[in-house]
Order: structure tokens, then C-alpha cells, then sequence
């Protein structure tokens, strides 16, 4: 069995790529699929407060490739989704003991065991956002509808094509897929937001979903909750659409148009 | 419009067909639509040895022959030979080069031997490479003369560089001795470079460079002009001189004299 590797990269950091790897990651495991998440952001932890596992974690990364720990050590079983995993960054380390050797030695054994690695970038295009990607098969590019946010993204899909393992072997590039989060439909409507026609004119990348803004993102984090388990919220199930889309349905976006509610709070000076 | 245009292609085949057609009833001279016949000749031409190319060397050199042979320096043409050049590595400024022998009387007209990358700067400044022979005679000269004959007016012809996917900010593509044709968009803060023309299937907001060896006859023709910078030979406009008119549709760049000429592509 050979598992399909999935980086979530953005460039710029703040804009959603945990909360889109818990999610994502999550909603592969609900669907069947054996899958672990990767953190790869040394030093910044925080995948498993997300995850809600922070007090589990004994061993992490770089303990594997330092071979100071053998992955059945490090690797966190989710107690909420079956068939879900998590393999946690290190808090203390520095980021040079993240080598892409002893990262290609833990993605070949996680292959062996593993349906869908999904590795969680961290921001910028330095060593360890390179690393992250550098094995993908396939990547999620989150964006906010925002300039800076989509020339950032443009530039991860630059890299994406010219410093992967799949680009200097020369095999089929790493294939893309462009995940939009924080999106408020009042505010594009506003012109205070890129649209999305905007930024997939940019980007020339296939939409794979539009996450709303949502303050049940932020509630669901902080209960340590993936929010795609928040079945009610719009950004939960904007989630689920997207993990159904990446495994070959077709879905119709939804939560795109600002709402009803929305809008009769503006005609009636609410908000 | 797809199928005005192939209409067009179409009839314009069809009128050539025509005319090679009425070729055969009689001298193409006689026919007065016929301007020109390509045909192989033979002549003997000077040779211009290069060994090193400095300007104040090259000049010296250049004024001290004329003193000696005043006559020889008459409008003559001359082939560049490349063969004997000491340092490869070194580049030759043949435009510079062209103009000093053209300021003693001396016109060279093309070269030979020499890296591919030599004859690729030669050609940039109007100096194309003639198919490399033995410089002594040997007794199958008449072989490899008429091999040439007829290949004569066959020209070599480098393909232009395609490339399929978008150019994203921070990346640059150049296409060397040749055109360049883009399917995809240039993201800004990429940028395309081409020793040619530049054409882009798609919005160009980045930046892209025409005939940046110099050559002032390159062409820049995109879908959806929304660049930082268009230039060609070194003659550009940035995106403020470009906002107006023509951003955001389909647009054609030429030099015109000194002046970098934007047009519609639609009209
Ligand atoms: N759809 C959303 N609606 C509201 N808030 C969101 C949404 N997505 C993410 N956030 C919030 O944005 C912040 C950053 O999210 P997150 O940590 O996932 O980003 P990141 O890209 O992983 O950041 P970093 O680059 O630091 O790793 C968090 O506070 C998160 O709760
Ligand atoms: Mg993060």
C-alpha cells in the first residue's frame, strides 16, 4: 500500500492551515481512509491543541528522525474518529533537525500503514514549509480573499511546481488544489474582499472549497475540537463538501452568496 | 472568429496554391506578380579571421590595414570566421563590432564557425551563420558544394519555447535565441525574457522582456495586459505608463524608432 501524501501550505501564516489539516484530516478518517497528520511546524505547536491531544504527547517528529523514538511511540490515536492519527511537532527543537532524508524515512514507513498522510505546513517558504511539501503527491493551497494572502499563495504554487520530489524527477507535477478560507461574502459584496472569481483568475487553480468565515471556528479550536465534527456551523460542513470534492465527488459550493440573515440585518441597520 | 480566421487561413492557402499554380506557364520574371526567385549561387568572399575581439585592439588594428590597403577597405563584404578565437568564454559584441568594420568600409555579412552560443549573439545583430566547411579544400569539395546547394534555401529554425503552465511570482522563464509562447498566465512578480518575440495566451501581469539581446524588431503580444513591465530591446514602459486605454485588453508591443508602441490587438 502506498499512502497519498497531502501538504496544506498557504505561504503566509495565519490564514487557516491547521485548522483546514485538523478539519481535513478528520473528515478523511470519518470517510473511511486510515490517515495520520503530520505537524510540521517545529517550534510553533499546534496541531494537537486543535486536535485536543496536546496532554498525550510524549514523543514528536523529530524524535522519530532523530530515531530517538520509534513512531508507534510518537504517533497520538485520535480518542473522538476512528482510523485517525496525529504526529506532533516538537515545541523545544530547532528546525535544521527537520532533514528531508530522515523525513522521507518516516513518510515511507507511514506509507506502509497509512491510507493519506496529510502534512500541515508552516507558514513562509523557508526550510520547513519546503520540507512539508517537498514528498507531496497533492496540495491544498489556502488562501484568504485578500492580496497579500493570494500573491503568497501564487508563489507556494511556483515553488509546489519547481522544488518537489515529484519535480525533480521529473513526474507528473504535484497536483493542486485551492482551498479558500475566511471568506465573508458580505464583505466581497462590500468590495473590502477579493471575490472568488478573483482569486481563481489569479491563481488559475480548481476550486476545491470556500471556507465562511465562522466564529464556530474559533469555539471549536478552543474546545480542542476539529470543527468539521460542528455538523451545525457552516464552516464544519464547508469542510466536509471540500473532503468529499478531494475524493472525487462533485459538490455544489454552498455558503458563497451572503446570506438571507445577512442581508436583512443590513436592510434593517443591524450588525 | 475562430472561423473567420480559419476562412481566412483558408483562402490565403488557397490564392498561394493559385499563383504556384501559374508559376508553370512562364518565366516567373515575366510574371508581374512575381517579385522575387530564390536561387543557389557561388562566390568567393573575404574572410575576417577573428582571433580576439577588443574595441581599441579591433580599431587600431582596423586603421593601421586601411593606411596599408586603402583599396580593400571599399564597401567589401566579409564572412567573420569564428574558429580561431582564442577564449570561447569571452563574448563578442558583434553589433559593435559590425558598426566598426562598417565605419572602415568593411561590411560583414556573416559568420562562421564557432560555439552555437558565438553564432547565436551573430545572429542578434544581423549575422547569421553559414554552414560550417573544412577551410582547406579537399579533393569532395564539389560533393559537400552541391550537398549545400541544395540545402541552400532550407533556413534552420529553432523552436520557439512553450510553456503550458502559468508562471507564478518569483519565477522567470527565458527563452534563449528564440521566441517565447506562453499558454498559461505570468503572475506578478514573475517575469518572462525571450530573445525573440514574446507571445502570452493568457493576462499578463507580471513582467516580460522582448528581444533582450538587442534585437529591436521583437514583438510582445498578450490577451490581457495588466503587467509591472513590458519592454523590448531595453525600451520599456511599468505599469503606470500602462494603465489607460489598453489595460486589461488584448494588446500588441513594438518599437517604434526610440518609442516602445502599444496597439489593440482587436480592432
Ligand atoms: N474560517 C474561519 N473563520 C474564522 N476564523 C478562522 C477560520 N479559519 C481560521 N480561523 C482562525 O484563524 C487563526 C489562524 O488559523 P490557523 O492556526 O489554522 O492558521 P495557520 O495558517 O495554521 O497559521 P500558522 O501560519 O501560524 O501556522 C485561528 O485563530 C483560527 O481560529
Ligand atoms: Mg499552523
Amino acid at each position: 500500500m502506498v499512502a497519498k501524501i497531502v501538504v496544506v501550505t498557504s505561504g503566509k501564516g495565519g490564514v487557516g492551515k491547521t485548522t483546514s489539516s485538523a478539519a481535513i484530516g478528520t473528515g478523511f478518517a470519518l470517510r473511511g481512509l486510515k490517515t495520520v497528520i503530520i505537524d510540521f511546524d517545529v517550534g510553533l505547536r499546534n496541531l494537537d491543541l486543535v486536535m485536543n491531544c496536546e496532554r498525550r504527547v510524549v514523543y514528536d517528529l523529530i524524535n522519530v528522525i532523530n530515531e530517538e523514538a520509534t513512531l508507534s511511540q510518537a504517533l497520538i490515536k485520535d480518542k473522538r474518529t476512528d482510523g485517525l492519527y496525529i504526529l506532533p511537532a516538537s515545541q523545544t527543537r530547532d528546525k535544521d533537525a527537520l532533514t528531508v532524508e530522515g523525513v522521507q524515512r518516516v513518510l515511507d514507513e507511514l506509507s506502509g500503514v497509512f491510507d493519506i498522510i496529510v502534512c500541515d505546513s508552516p507558514a513562509g517558504i523557508e526550510k520547513g514549509a519546503l520540507t512539508a511539501m517537498y514528498f507531496a503527491d497533492e496540495a491544498i493551497i489556502v488562501t484568504n480573499p485578500e492580496v497579500s494572502s493570494v500573491r503568497d499563495s501564487d508563489r507556494i504554487l511556483g515553488i509546489l511546481q519547481s522544488k518537489t520530489k515529484r519535480a525533480a524527477e521529473g513526474r507528473e507535477p504535484v497536483k493542486e488544489h485551492l482551498l479558500i478560507t475566511r471568506y465573508s461574502p458580505e464583505r466581497v459584496k462590500k468590495g473590502e474582499m477579493l471575490s472568488i472569481q478573483d482569486i481563481e483568475e489569479i491563481l488559475a487553480v480548481p476550486l476545491l472549497g470556500v471556507i465562511p468565515e465562522s466564529k464556530s471556528v474559533l469555539k471549536a479550536s478552543n474546545q480542542g475540537l476539529p470543527v468539521i465534527l460542528d455538523s451545525v456551523s457552516v464552516a464544519g460542513q464547508a469542510y466536509g463538501d471540500a473532503v468529499d470534492r478531494f475524493l472525487g465527488q462533485e459538490v455544489e459550493h454552498r455558503f458563497i452568496n451572503p446570506s438571507r440573515m445577512a442581508i436583512f440585518k443590513r436592510m434593517f441597520g443591524g450588525e | 472568429m475562430t472561423d473567420t480566421l480559419a476562412a481566412k487561413a483558408a483562402q490565403l492557402q488557397e490564392r498561394l496554391l493559385n499563383k504556384a499554380g501559374k508559376k508553370e506557364a512562364n518565366s516567373p520574371a515575366d510574371n508581374e506578380e512575381t517579385s522575387f526567385q530564390l536561387k543557389a549561387t557561388r562566390l568567393t568572399l573575404t574572410q575576417l579571421e577573428l582571433y580576439d575581439y577588443d574595441y581599441d585592439n579591433f580599431n587600431r588594428q582596423m586603421s593601421k590595414n586601411l593606411k596599408q590597403a586603402p583599396h580593400f577597405f571599399n564597401q567589401t563584404p566579409v564572412v567573420i570566421t569564428l574558429d580561431k578565437i582564442r577564449n570561447t568564454d569571452k563574448k563578442v559584441d558583434f553589433i559593435e563590432l559590425t558598426q566598426m568594420c562598417q565605419e572602415y568600409g568593411v561590411f560583414p555579412i556573416a559568420v562562421r564557425g564557432g560555439t552555437e552560443e558565438m553564432q547565436l549573439s551573430a545572429l542578434v545583430a544581423g549575422l547569421p551563420a553559414l554552414p560550417n566547411q573544412g577551410s582547406s579544400k579537399s579533393s569532395n569539395d564539389d560533393a559537400t558544394d552541391k550537398a549545400q546547394e541544395s540545402a541552400a534555401p532550407k533556413e534552420e529554425m529553432r523552436p520557439s519555447k512553450i510553456i503550458h503552465r502559468p508562471v507564478r511570482s518569483g519565477q522567470q522563464i527565458y527563452a534563449q535565441g528564440c521566441d517565447l509562447i506562453l499558454l498559461g498566465p505570468v503572475s506578478t512578480g514573475a517575469e518572462v525574457l525571450s530573445d525573440g518575440n514574446i507571445h502570452i495566451y493568457a493576462p499578463l501581469r507580471g513582467r516580460a522582456l522582448a528581444g533582450i539581446r538587442g534585437n529591436k524588431d521583437t514583438h510582445i503580444f498578450c490577451q490581457q495586459l495588466e503587467a509591472e513591465l513590458v519592454s523590448i530591446a531595453g525600451h520599456y514602459k511599468v505599469s503606470d505608463d500602462l494603465q489607460g486605454t489598453h489595460w486589461g485588453q488584448s494588446i500588441h508591443a513594438r518599437l517604434d524608432g526610440q518609442h516602445l508602441k502599444i496597439s489593440g490587438l482587436t480592432s
